[in-house]
């Protein structure tokens, strides 16, 4: 386990840098964590990362078709949201675990 | 001095797709999927009897061999005595079972599939000589085919470090 500073806070991270606990996160954090990934984050991008967070605390087990047919946006939206990603990227951002599906 | 070991990332995947059951096709998309998922770049290519994925006439109706497949099983574990598979119906049957046990882990029919690859920014492209043989045009192929493609094609496309060709 890890720790890392995001919006001057102390956070728990694994050796990939996705949170160990759910409930640190904030919205700055995933701002900050987008910069990174060179993705301003819009409302858009919090409605997907807030859909996210939803379904990992209700405990369903996450894939882009779920998140694809959740009418926020389609896939290939959440493709040209988060480019090189759209699952893992996503993930990382709202503070979930990385996700474990294939699909 | 410590040698020390290098690692390219893969850049790009061409898969490649020569039969048309439904464990070979989902191979392939589940790989080619994968792959734009994580960013990487990906070319599905059809050919022989894999064309049929691509095919609309034949997409929606693979079939799983239930005849000469020694790791076919009965629900619970006991062997599935191939002159059972044999039996017309049953081949229909368990393909059926199969359908229904991959939509539960949310994995889509052929057709999404291909749509997910393609909005993720993969290609997709038919074998030119299989297509000849088949009698089958751009035509005949779903729309997310990209082109009917010869071999020297695929090579061609098949250039840069940290690219690599699966034949599954």
């Amino acid at each position: 386990m890890a720790e890392t500073i995001l919006a001057g806070v102390t956070v728990k991270v694994n050796g990939e840098g996705y949170f160990e606990d759910l409930s640190q996160w904030t919205k700055e954090m995933a701002i900050e964590m987008a910069k990174e990934y060179s993705i301003e984050l819009t409302d858009k991008h919090f409605e997907v990362i807030d859909y996210l967070r939803q379904k990992q605390k209700a405990g369903e087990q996450l894939t882009i078709r779920k998140v694809g047919g959740s009418g926020i946006t389609d896939i290939k939206g959440l493709y040209t949201l988060f480019p090189g990603g759209p699952l893992k990227i996503s993930s990382k951002l709202a503070g979930i675990p990385k996700p474990v599906s294939c699909i | 001095m410590t040698t020390q070991k290098e690692e390219y990332p893969l850049k790009k995947v061409l898969i490649i797709c020569a039969k048309g059951s439904i464990e070979d096709v989902y191979a392939a998309l589940i790989m080619a999927n994968g792959a734009v998922m994580e960013g990487i770049e990906a070319k599905l290519f059809f050919t022989f009897f894999g064309l049929d994925a691509i095919t609309k006439k034949q997409m929606n109706s693979l079939h799983t061999s239930t005849v000469g497949n020694p790791a076919m099983r009965m629900p619970g574990g006991l062997p599935f005595p191939t002159l059972l598979g044999a039996i017309p119906g049953v081949e229909a049957g368990v393909s059926a079972m199969m359908k229904s046990q991959m939509d539960k882990l949310d994995i889509p029919p052929v057709k999404e599939f291909l749509e997910m690859i393609v909005a993720g920014g993969g290609e997709i492209y038919g074998c030119k000589l299989a297509a000849d043989m088949f009698k089958l045009t751009k035509e005949d192929l779903t729309e997310e085919v990209t082109a009917i493609i010869t071999v020297g094609q695929l090579y061609e496309m098949s250039g840069g470090i940290g690219t690599q060709i699966i034949f599954t």
